[in-house]
């Protein structure tokens, strides 16, 4: 069968199981979407490519298939890279297409001309400029599989616009991969994992050191066996909340730079991590000298680079997690047959101490300041944990990923490596493509709100009903946190100011529904409100304090031993802490104030 | 500085060059040498990359270079179990008198005069890195005004191949033309 490049390009995306496109078409890709118009594939047509970038991320992180993107060339690719890096650090499966200018023209500064796949080079796991319209089925494949298997990650496709209309011979789907310099090990050595699994019978302090990776294979339920059967506490990075829920006994909560102090003060005592899919960034190690010092390393991951890349491990394993997980807990459980079960009681009832006597604390004053941490706890009880939470960059992101309570993988989702500013709304709008019918919140805040706000338009005529709460306190809070810690509270460029824009009115411009929320009496009414909302999205200004922080926290570059609780503890509480005290019998509640701790 | 030498087969396609650099210089990994050539499958290309071991983690660079797609295989070449060699063509400006003298010089250590003009001689020499570092010393006293140099290029000594097994990922060449016709 005779078809052009493009009618081969969208044909492959439809082969391939995709549904839905995020893109704006230009010069370039047009010949695209023609055949587009006619095909099973949904398009998404954003306001902004970058916005089509982070949608496709948001899609594939709420569904685990690879969410794909379309832009023109020129500036259309280049407003794809941030979003096309952020899938990279974040390990994202994302298929970016873009238009490029035509054959004869590359390399001779053509209007709309840029060497995208010179450019992406360092934030994609491959890419591709196509050279022939035959190829166009095999790179799409290729794409899809590089991709979605193994270490999940951005794949872009560049194709010439004299390819897209070339006509090529439709063959047999699928299509041969030519890959033969792609090799992915799922499968374990299960003499490692034998190795690994008689230190976790023999460890007296263990820790289950929980990354994204959990998630992305989908290894929740064999993680949760493990952590029962060992008796083994469980903490979940910024990258893997949910992958273990927050309510059971064994959750130590989030570790890391704002992470929940038994979390960290666990791993620093810790006899043994067990670090599963999780890549010992420097947010959640500190100076990585000082990280777990007395602890021996077991390192899974599916990326062998990543296996001593920042400590070397006692028992490194490649593979699968999910494989790994069940092979841990069939090693386990046969040691555990014959010498008797796991010497952990110690150890969590100290860890059970810690969370007691340090937990994440703030104090919402009754019409005082309305503090986002309770807008988060409020959100959490009244969806029960029932919601696809999705946050931008910030002191909005620390407060959502430590109090909201986490019940299964897939509810969260952030831009967790880049950081990217901007992420939160066109990612809920991604879930919201790929989990139609599921409530997607988006909490944002206002600094991140403004830069990518114009996806409410596309969201408001897709009818995607996304809830975005603002958490508006007038500051790009997190940068004015370490001018007040680290520069002695000289501010400089950090205020934002609450008033303009107006964001009701902006919400119902953009054809959305506007809400304010200044008390904290009103919080439950507003948000029932907006969750009762779906017809159209959402946008809350909440009006918080601006003087909030995030804590604890452990400032950039310092051991984790250095861990601050924060203005909410006394300093002898925070001597206690840096010593890591074991709780005394009434230790707990505290000081008359209304505490709400998890 | 204490070299260390690896090996890379990679698919002879566009942008491998750029593939493999662009990682080295993401990951802020210095390269020392880099020589790049067709082997005797014209599919595959063979990168000879030397960084300096005291100041670059070689197994990381290693890991970062296997998980490029387009890379077939990375083996690193012991310096001892390697034949290793550069070429230089040196230009060295010299007055006729004294020629004798350089090219005694030239005749220690192989290297072959491949030009001459009444001022200058151009000599080619192929040796192992640290021999051709003497050779040059040896010329600084003669005031060298023009030196290029490869990269290294290295083999590993015996009857073993890397491409034996990097080689054998890839489709056999018959079944490639099959496809083509």
């Amino acid at each position: 069968m005779q078809l052009t490049g493009a009618q081969a390009l969208v044909r492959s995306l439809e082969q391939q199981g995709a549904d839905v496109v995020f893109g704006l078409p230009g010069g370039a890709i047009l010949p695209a979407y023609d055949p587009l118009r006619s095909s099973s594939l949904r398009h998404v047509l954003v306001r902004h490519e970058q916005g089509a970038g982070h949608a496709a991320e948001g899609y594939a992180w709420a569904t685990g298939r690879p969410g794909v993107t379309v832009a023109t060339s020129g500036p259309g690719a280049t407003n794809l890279v941030t979003a096309l890096a952020d899938a990279y650090m974040d390990s994202v499966p994302v298929v970016a297409i873009t238009g490029q200018v035509p054959s004869a023209l590359i390399g001779s500064d053509a209007f709309q001309e840029a060497d995208i796949t010179g450019i992406t080079l360092p934030v994609t796991k491959h890419n591709e400029l196509v050279t022939r319209a035959e190829r166009i089925p095999a790179a799409i494949a290729e794409a899809f599989h590089i991709a979605s298997t193994g270490r999940p990650g951005p794949v872009l496709v560049d194709i010439p616009k004299d390819i897209l209309q070339a006509t090529m011979t439709w063959g047999a789907w699928p299509p041969a991969l030519e890959l033969p310099g792609y090799r992915v090990s799922t499968d374990p050595d299960m003499a490692l994992v034998r190795e690994a699994a008689a230190l976790l019978r023999r460890a007296r302090r263990p820790v289950l050191y929980v990354g994204g990776g959990v998630i992305k294979a989908g290894a929740h339920a064999e993680l949760l066996e493990l952590a029962e059967l060992a008796r083994a506490p469980v903490t979940t990075t910024l990258m893997a909340r949910g992958a273990f829920p927050d309510l059971h006994p064994l959750a130590l909560g989030m570790p890391g730079m704002h992470g929940c102090y038994t979390a960290v003060a666990a791993l620093q005592e810790a006899d043994l991590l067990v670090a599963l899919g999780s890549r010992f960034d420097d947010r959640v190690t500190g100076r990585l000298a000082d990280f777990a010092p007395g602890a021996k390393v077991v390192h899974a991951d599916i990326d062998p680079a990543e296996i001593g890349k920042n400590r070397v491990p006692d028992v490194p394993i490649v593979g699968d997690v999910r494989a790994v997980l069940a092979g841990l807990t069939e090693s386990l459980a046969a040691m555990i047959a014959e010498d008797g079960p796991t010497d952990t009681d110690a150890w969590l009832s100290c860890v059970d101490g810690w969370k007691r006597r340090f937990p994440l604390r703030y104090t919402q004053e009754a019409g005082g300041p309305l503090k986002p941490q309770y807008v988060v706890e409020r959100l959490s009880a009244i969806t029960g944990g029932d919601a696809v939470v999705v946050a931008g960059v910030g002191q909005h992101q620390m407060h959502a990923a430590q109090h909201f309570s986490f019940t299964r993988p897939r509810s969260w989702i952030n831009s967790g490596g880049l950081g990217t500013m901007g992420f939160a709304v066109p990612a809920a709008m991604g879930a919201q493509v790929g989990r139609p019918g599921e409530l997607v919140v988006a909490i944002d805040g206002d600094g991140c709100f403004q830069m990518t706000a114009q996806e409410l338009a596309t969201c408001a005529i897709e009818r995607l009903p996304i809830k975005v709460l603002i958490f508006n306190n007038g500051f790009l809070g997190m940068v004015r946190q370490w001018q007040e810690l680290f520069y002695e509270e000289r501010y400089s460029e950090v205020e934002l100011g609450t008033a303009i824009p107006d964001y009701v009115k902006l919400a119902e411009a953009y054809g959305c529904l506007g809400l304010r929320c200044e008390a904290a009496d009103d919080v439950d009414m507003v948000l029932e409100k907006a969750l009762a909302t779906s017809d159209v999205p959402t946008v809350v200004d909440f009006r918080v304090h601006d003087r909030e922080g995030v804590f604890p926290m452990v400032p950039a570059g310092r051991p984790n031993d250095e861990i601050t609780l924060g203005p909410e503890f006394s300093s002898e509480e925070q001597q206690a802490a840096t010593r890591r005290e074991m709780p005394s019998a009434q230790a707990g509640q505290t000081k008359g104030k209304e505490v709400l701790a998890r | 500085m204490s070299t260390r030498t690896l090996s890379v087969l990679v698919e002879n396609k566009p942008g491998v060059l750029a593939h493999v650099a662009g990682m080295f210089s993401r990951r802020a990994f210095n390269i020392s040498s880099l020589a790049v050539g067709p082997t005797e499958d014209e599919r595959v290309s063979r990168m000879t990359i030397v960084v300096d071991g005291a100041s670059t983690p070689v197994e990381q660079v290693a890991k970062q270079l296997d998980k490029l797609v387009r890379v077939l295989k990375v083996v690193e070449l012991d310096d001892h179990a390697a034949v290793q060699r550069e070429l230089a063509l040196i230009k060295v400006r010299i007055d006729p008198a004294r020629r004798g003298e350089l090219l005694e010089v030239a005749t220690v250590f192989h290297a072959k005069v491949v030009d001459m003009s009444p001022q200058t001689v151009i000599l080619e020499a192929t040796s192992s890195p640290g021999k051709l570092d003497s050779l040059l010393q040896n010329l600084e006293r003669y005031g060298t005004c023009e030196l290029v140099r490869t990269g290294r290029i290295a083999i590993s000594r015996g009857s073993g191949t890397i491409t034996d097994r990097g080689l054998s990922v890839l489709a056999p060449p018959a079944q490639e033309a099959a496809e083509a016709v």
